[in-house]
C-alpha cells in the first residue's frame, strides 16, 4: 500500500490521462490530489504497521489476581496501556465489576470491554484475570490463565485462598514472573510452572506434582515450622 | 531469630480479613532493609523483607529516587549469599527497582558471573534481568553468552535469551540482527517454546524483508511437529504473507491456503482456532473456502468451555457481515446461545442471527430477544439497537414488529447512550421507510411525553417540525408539542416553540391555531423562549392574517446551516464586539476531513439526527490572518478556499518545497512552504519563478520574497496570479526556486559575506477545478436533493474503465471532484457489485451543488458510474459534468 502510493505519487504528474464521456479512462493516471498524508514525517507512517507487525505475537496485556472485594492481591502489567496506577485501579475496578455476578468457577469465563478481551477463573475469595488485547486469540489468553491459576494451586498444595496466597506471596511473585516476560508467554504448563517456582535448583526437573512423599513431607515440617516460629 | 512478618493476634482464625501484611508501612519496611547489610545474612528474613519491599510496590506505592537507589544498593550486597531461593527474589526486586544506568554497573559483574554459573536457574534468570536493565554498550560485552545461551540445550536458558532477545530488539536491532544463525538454529529446537519463541524473533529479524519472510513462511509451512503457540505464529505470519501477495490470485487457488485448512485438524483448540479466524480473514474469501473453517467453528458454539464458545460466535458474527449465508448453517446452534449463561456470548448470538436470520424468521427472534433485553447491560442493549435497525432496513416490509420492539424498549428503564441509539434507529428508519413514518413519530411524541434526557428532547422535536407538516394529519402532533412548552426546561420549551412556527409555516390551516399559541408563549420565564416566540410571530406574520408563507421565511425555518458550527464558533470567539456587526458570510465554509477518525470508525453509520459531525479546528483562519498580513494580498477580498499543502520536491532532498493553493474570486495565491536541510548553508532572498505559460488566464500580478532561510527553519514566499473573475480557470505551473546561497562554518554558526546565486528545479503544480469546489457537508442529503429541485438537474453516465476495486474508483472520484462525502456513503463495503455515493459542495460563487454517483461493476473490472448533478445553477451542474469528462 506503502510503496504503491510512493509510486503514484512520482508518477502522477507524468502519467495524467483524462477519461472521456463514455470511454474508458487510464487507471493508472487518475490520482489527481497529492495522497492527503503526505505531510507527515516518513517515520510516524512507518511507526502503526511496525506496531502491526509487533503485535502478530500473542500479548497479554496483564495478569491479576484480587480478592472476593476486587482489591488487589498480586498484578503483574505488561504494558503501557495503563501508565498510572490510578488507572490500574481503576481497571481492575471495571473488570471486578464487570465480572463479579458471574460464576467462572468452574470453567473460565470471558468477556469483553474497553477493546480488551479478558479470561477470569474464580476460587474461593481469588479472582484470577489475564487480559489481551480485542484481537487475541482468545483461547492463548485462556491457556495462559489456566496454567497461572494451576500453578498457584500446585504452590499452595490445593489449599487456594486469599490467606494462603499473602502467606506465600513470594511464591506468588516468582510464579508470575515465570508465566510472562514483557508481554510475551514464556511458560503455559502449570507444572513446569510450579517446578521451576519451588525446585531449589533446577537440576531435579522432576515435575511439581510428582514429588515424592518424603519431598512433600520435608516441606510440610518445614511449613510447620514456620508457623510455630511466627 | 526469624521474627514474625506481622505481629499477629492469638483469635486470627476468626478474623476474615486476616492478612499478614496488616498494618504494613513503608517507612518501616525500609528500616527492616537494613538486614541487608549485616556480616552474617539470614536469608530466609531477607526474603521476607523483599517480599514486604515487592507488596509494597505491588500495592501502588512508589519509592522516592532516594530510597529506590538505597534498597537498590542493600539488595546487591545479597548476591553474597548462596541461597538460591533469596537469590531469585533478589532478582525480581531488581527488575521492579528498574535502577538507572549508573547503578546497572554495581550489578552488572555478578549478574554475568550469573549467566555462565553452572547452574541452569541462574543463567536463565540472570539473563533476563541482565537484558531488562541494561543498555546498549554493555550489550556488545555479554552478547557472546547471549548468542551461546540462545542455542543451549537447556530449554528454560534457551528461551529467556530468546524472549530478552525479542525485548532487546526494540532498542538495539543492530545487535539483535547478528544472533540470526543461532536463532535459525533455535527454531529447529526440540523443545515446544523455544521453537515459539524463536519463530517470533527470527521473524522480528527479517519483518522488513519481505522475500525473508516469505521463505521462512514456505519453509516452516512443510514441516510438523510444533508447539501449539509456534503453530499460531506461524499461522499468522502466513496470513500476512497471503495478504502481502494478494494481488496475484487470479488463478484460484490460494498459496498456503492448504495449510491454514489444514491446521483445522490439530489436535490443539488454540491453534483450530486461529486458523479457522485466519480463513474467515482472508482478503475475498470464497465460500468454498470459508466452509471448513465454519464446520471447525459451528463444532465449538457446543462446546462446555464459555472461551471457545465466545470465540467462535465473536468470529462468526464478524463473518456474518461480508458472508451471511456462509453463517446460515449455525443458526440452530447459535438460537441455544441466546440463553447461554455468559451475556457476552449471548449478544454477540443475537446479533449474528438478526445479521443472518430471513424475513420470515423475524418475528420468532424479536419474541426470544424481548426476554434477553430485561436482563442485560446497556452496552449490549446498543448493540442489539443497531442490529435491529439494520435488519428493519433489509427488511422494510417487517417495520410494523421491529418499530414496535424499538417503541416497547423506549419506555423501559435505561440509560442516555441506549436511549440516544434507540431514537437514532427510530429516526433512521422513518427517513427511510416511509409507511414507518406516522407510527415512528408517534412513538417519538409519546417518548417525550416522558423524557428525562433535555438532548433528545430538543432532537426530536427539531425532527417533528421537519417531519411533522408533511404528514396526512400535522394537527395531531400539536398538543405533543406544546405539552413540552408548558412541563419542560428552558432548552425544550424554546425548542417546542421553534417546532410551533415550522408546524405555521407550513400548514396554511393550523396558522390561527398555532398563532394563539405562539403568543402564549410571549409570557414564558425565559428570554430565550420568549424572543424566539417573538421572532416567529413577525417573520410568520402574526397579526392575524393568514398569509402564504414566503419563500425566505421558509428557507429561513428550514433551511440548514451551511457552515460547520466549529468555523462559527471559532469566528465568534475572534469577533471583538464593535460598530461592526457579526457578517455571518465572513465564517468559512470549508468542512476539514479528518481521514484518521474517520479510519478508527468504519462503516459507522450516520445518526439520523443532529449536525454533520464537527471538525477539527480548521487551518483556514490563520491561512487568512497570514494572507491579510500581507499587504499586496490584502485588496483580494476573501479567501474562498485553501488547499492542502502539496510537496514540489522529493523526500530527503536539499531543500524541501510545498506549495499551498489560495484561492479568491479573483486572484490565486501560491504559498510556498521552504526548509533548507543543508546546515552548512543560508539562503538569502528566495523567490520561486513561475512559468504560468501553460496556464492562459492567468497573469502573475505580485510575489513577496523571503529575505533568508536559515538551516532547518521554515519559511514561506508567495506568489500572486490575477484570474478572471469567478470563473473557475485551470492550468500547470512550473516553479523554478531562485535564491542566493551562502556558506555558513557550522562551529560559529556565521554565514560567509558573499553569496552564489542558485537555481532549484522544483516539480510542476497545477490549479484544477477541484480547488474551487469546497467540502460543505449537508445533514440530510435527501432533503437537501430534494428542496434544490430537478431544474438544473444533469445526468449523464461514464465508463470508468478497469479497475482494482470499486472502492478505488468512489475514491478516485470524490478526490477528482473535491466535495465532501455525505452520510457515510464514501465507504464501500467489501465484495459489493454496485454502490451509491453522496457529496455535496459549493462551487466559485457561493453556489450549492449536490451530485449522487452511482457506480456498478460492469463485466469482472470495469467499472460504470451513473453522475446526476443538482445545483442552483445549471452552469455550475455542467461545470461538474465537465470536471468528470476531461479528468
Amino acid at each position: 500500500m506503502f510503496e504503491q502510493w510512493i509510486e503514484n505519487a512520482a508518477n502522477f504528474h507524468k502519467r495524467r490521462s483524462g477519461f472521456q464521456k463514455g470511454s474508458v479512462f487510464n487507471p493508472t493516471g487518475y490520482s489527481q490530489e497529492v495522497p492527503p498524508n503526505r505531510n507527515p514525517i516518513v517515520s510516524e507512517k512507518i511507526l502503526p504497521s511496525e506496531k502491526k507487525k509487533m503485535d502478530l505475537c500473542p500479548l497479554v496485556k496483564n495478569i491479576l489476581l484480587l480478592d472476593s472485594e476486587g482489591k488487589r492481591v498480586a498484578v503483574k502489567y505488561y504494558s503501557d496501556d495503563w501508565p498510572t496506577n490510578s488507572a490500574k485501579e481503576a481497571f481492575e475496578k471495571a473488570v471486578f465489576t464487570k465480572t463479579q455476578k458471574t460464576s467462572a468457577r468452574n470453567e473460565a469465563e470471558i468477556t469483553m470491554f474497553d477493546n480488551y478481551v479478558v479470561v477470569y477463573k474464580f476460587v474461593q475469595d481469588l479472582h484470577f484475570f489475564v487480559t489481551g488485547g480485542e484481537n487475541e486469540n482468545e483461547i492463548i489468553l485462556a491457556s495462559v490463565l489456566q496454567g497461572f491459576f494451576d500453578a498457584v494451586g500446585l504452590i499452595l498444595r490445593g489449599s487456594v485462598d486469599k490467606r494462603e496466597v499473602l502467606e506465600n506471596l513470594d511464591l506468588i511473585f516468582l510464579c508470575l514472573d515465570e508465566i510472562v516476560d514483557g508481554g510475551i508467554v514464556l511458560e503455559t504448563d502449570a507444572d513446569v510452572i510450579a517446578g521451576k517456582v519451588a525446585s531449589h535448583s533446577m537440576d531435579d526437573g522432576a515435575p511439581f506434582s510428582e514429588q515424592t512423599i518424603t519431598q512433600a513431607l520435608a516441606t510440610a515440617r518445614e511449613r510447620l515450622t514456620r508457623s510455630l516460629l511466627t | 531469630m526469624a521474627q514474625p512478618l506481622v505481629k499477629k493476634d492469638d483469635d486470627r482464625d476468626e478474623e476474615a480479613d486476616y492478612s499478614p501484611f496488616l498494618g504494613i508501612e513503608k517507612g518501616a519496611v525500609l528500616q527492616e532493609a537494613r538486614v541487608f547489610n549485616d556480616p552474617q545474612l539470614d536469608p530466609r528474613r531477607c526474603s521476607q523483607v523483599i517480599t514486604k519491599l515487592l507488596y509494597l510496590l505491588n500495592q501502588g506505592e512508589s519509592f522516592t529516587k532516594v530510597e529506590a537507589t538505597e534498597v537498590f544498593f542493600s539488595v546487591t550486597k545479597l548476591f553474597q549469599s548462596k541461597d538460591i531461593g533469596l537469590r531469585r527474589m533478589v532478582y525480581v526486586m531488581i527488575k521492579e527497582l528498574s535502577p538507572s544506568a549508573d547503578e546497572v554497573i554495581i550489578v552488572t559483574s555478578s549478574l554475568m558471573k550469573d549467566m555462565t554459573s553452572k547452574t541452569d536457574m541462574y543463567r536463565a534468570n540472570a539473563i533476563r534481568v541482565l537484558c531488562r536493565i541494561t543498555d546498549g554498550t554493555l550489550l556488545t560485552q555479554i552478547e557472546r553468552y547471549l548468542k551461546q545461551a540462545i542455542v543451549d540445550k537447556n530449554p528454560v536458558v534457551a528461551s529467556a535469551a530468546l524472549v530478552s532477545g525479542i525485548h532487546l530488539l526494540q532498542t538495539n536491532p543492530e545487535i539483535v540482527k547478528r544472533w540470526s544463525n543461532e536463532v535459525q538454529e533455535a527454531v529447529q529446537s526440540r523443545a515446544a517454546l523455544v521453537q515459539f519463541h524463536a519463530l517470533a524473533l527470527l521473524h522480528q529479524i527479517r519483518q522488513k524483508d519481505r522475500l525473508a519472510v516469505n521463505k521462512l513462511v514456505s519453509s516452516l509451512t512443510r514441516g510438523s511437529a510444533r508447539s501449539p503457540l509456534a503453530q499460531c505464529l506461524l499461522i499468522r505470519y502466513t496470513s500476512q504473507v497471503i495478504r502481502e501477495s494478494a494481488n496475484n490470485t487470479q488463478t484460484g487457488d490460494r498459496p498456503f491456503y492448504d495449510f491454514l485448512e489444514g491446521c483445522l485438524r490439530h489436535k490443539a483448540e488454540m491453534v483450530i482456532f486461529e486458523a479457522a479466524r485466519a480463513i474467515t480473514e482472508l482478503n475475498g474469501v470464497t465460500s468454498r473456502e470459508l466452509t471448513p473453517a465454519i464446520t471447525v467453528l459451528q463444532l465449538f458454539l457446543s462446546s462446555s468451555k464459555p472461551v471457545l464458545r465466545f470465540a467462535a460466535v465473536r468470529t462468526l458474527n464478524k463473518v456474518a457481515m461480508t458472508h451471511p449465508t456462509a453463517v446460515t448453517n449455525c443458526n440452530i446452534d447459535m438460537e441455544s446461545l441466546i440463553s447461554d449463561q455468559n451475556r457476552s456470548i449471548a449478544t454477540l448470538a443475537i446479533t449474528t442471527l438478526l445479521k443472518t436470520g430471513n424475513e420470515s424468521s423475524v418475528d420468532r427472534l424479536m419474541k426470544q430477544i424481548t426476554n434477553f433485553m430485561s436482563d442485560i447491560a446497556d452496552e449490549f442493549k446498543i448493540v442489539v439497537v443497531e442490529a435491529i435497525r439494520s435488519l428493519c432496513l433489509k427488511f422494510p416490509l417487517k417495520h410494523r414488529s421491529l418499530m414496535n420492539f424499538l417503541s416497547n424498549i423506549l419506555r423501559e428503564e435505561g440509560g442516555f447512550e441506549y436511549k440516544k441509539a434507540i431514537v437514532d434507529s427510530i429516526v433512521i428508519l422513518i427517513r427511510d421507510i416511509p409507511e414507518a413514518k406516522e407510527t415512528g413519530l408517534l412513538h417519538l411524541c409519546e417518548f417525550i411525553e416522558d423524557c428525562e434526557f433535555t438532548y433528545l428532547s430538543t432532537q426530536i422535536l427539531h425532527f417533528l417540525g421537519i417531519e411533522g407538516p408533511k404528514t396526512s394529519d400535522p394537527s395531531k402532533y400539536i398538543r405533543y408539542i406544546y405539552n413540552r412548552v408548558h412541563l419542560e426546561n428552558a432548552t425544550v420549551r424554546a425548542g417546542a416553540v421553534s417546532t410551533l412556527a415550522k408546524f405555521g409555516a407550513m400548514v396554511d390551516g393550523l396558522k390561527p391555531r398555532i398563532f394563539v399559541l405562539l403568543r402564549r408563549c410571549l409570557f414564558d420565564t425565559d428570554d430565550e423562549v420568549r424572543d424566539r416566540a417573538t421572532l416567529y410571530l413577525n417573520t410568520l406574520g402574526g397579526d392575524g392574517a393568514v398569509v402564504e408563507t414566503g419563500a425566505d421565511v421558509k428557507e429561513f425555518l428550514f433551511g440548514s446551516l451551511d457552515i460547520p458550527l466549529v468555523n462559527l464558533e471559532n469566528s465568534l470567539k475572534n469577533y471583538e464586539a464593535s460598530e461592526k456587526p457579526f457578517d455571518i458570510n465572513s465564517v468559512p465554509k470549508e468542512v476539514k476531513t479528518q481521514p484518521l477518525t474517520e479510519k478508527k470508525a468504519p462503516g459507522k453509520k450516520p445518526t439520523g439526527l443532529g449536525a454533520p459531525p464537527p471538525g477539527p479546528p480548521t487551518t483556514v483562519d490563520a491561512y487568512e490572518k497570514l494572507l491579510s498580513s500581507i499587504p499586496q494580498f490584502a485588496k483580494f477580498g476573501k479567501l474562498f478556499k485553501s488547499s492542502a499543502p502539496v510537496e514540489l520536491t522529493e523526500a530527503e532532498t536539499e531543500y524541501a518545497v510545498s506549495v499551498v493553493k489560495h484561492i479568491f474570486d479573483g486572484h490565486v495565491v501560491f504559498q510556498y512552504n521552504c526548509t533548507n536541510t543543508v546546515p552548512e548553508q543560508l539562503l538569502e532572498n528566495v523567490t520561486v519563478i513561475v512559468d504560468a505559460s501553460e496556464a492562459e488566464e492567468f497573469a502573475e500580478v505580485a510575489s513577496k520574497p523571503l529575505r533568508s532561510l536559515p538551516y532547518d527553519s521554515p519559511g514561506q514566499t508567495f506568489v500572486a496570479f490575477e484570474k478572471p473573475d469567478g470563473v473557475p480557470a485551470v492550468g500547470k505551473f512550473s516553479n523554478m526556486l531562485r535564491f542566493i546561497v551562502k556558506e555558513v562554518d557550522p562551529s560559529t554558526g556565521e554565514a560567509e559575506e558573499d553569496g552564489v546565486e542558485d537555481e532549484y528545479q522544483l516539480e510542476d503544480l497545477e490549479v484544477v477545478a477541484a480547488d474551487y469546489i469546497l467540502k460543505v457537508g449537508v445533514s440530510n442529503f435527501r432533503n437537501a436533493w430534494e428542496s434544490m429541485g430537478a431544474d438544473f438537474e444533469r445526468v449523464d453516465e461514464y465508463g470508468l474503465g478497469p479497475r482494482d476495486s470499486l472502492a478505488e474508483a468512489v475514491n478516485a472520484v470524490i478526490d477528482l471532484l473535491g466535495m465532501q462525502p455525505c452520510e457515510g456513503t464514501e465507504a464501500v463495503p467489501p465484495n459489493s457489485r454496485s454502490h451509491t455515493c453522496l457529496l455535496s459542495g459549493v462551487y466559485i460563487g457561493n453556489v450549492k451543488v449536490l451530485v449522487r454517483l452511482q457506480f456498478g461493476l460492469d463485466g469482472p473490472k470495469e467499472v460504470a458510474m451513473k453522475l446526476a448533478v443538482r445545483s442552483e445553477d445549471e452552469i455550475v451542474s455542467d461545470a461538474i459534468h465537465e470536471i468528470v469528462a476531461s479528468g
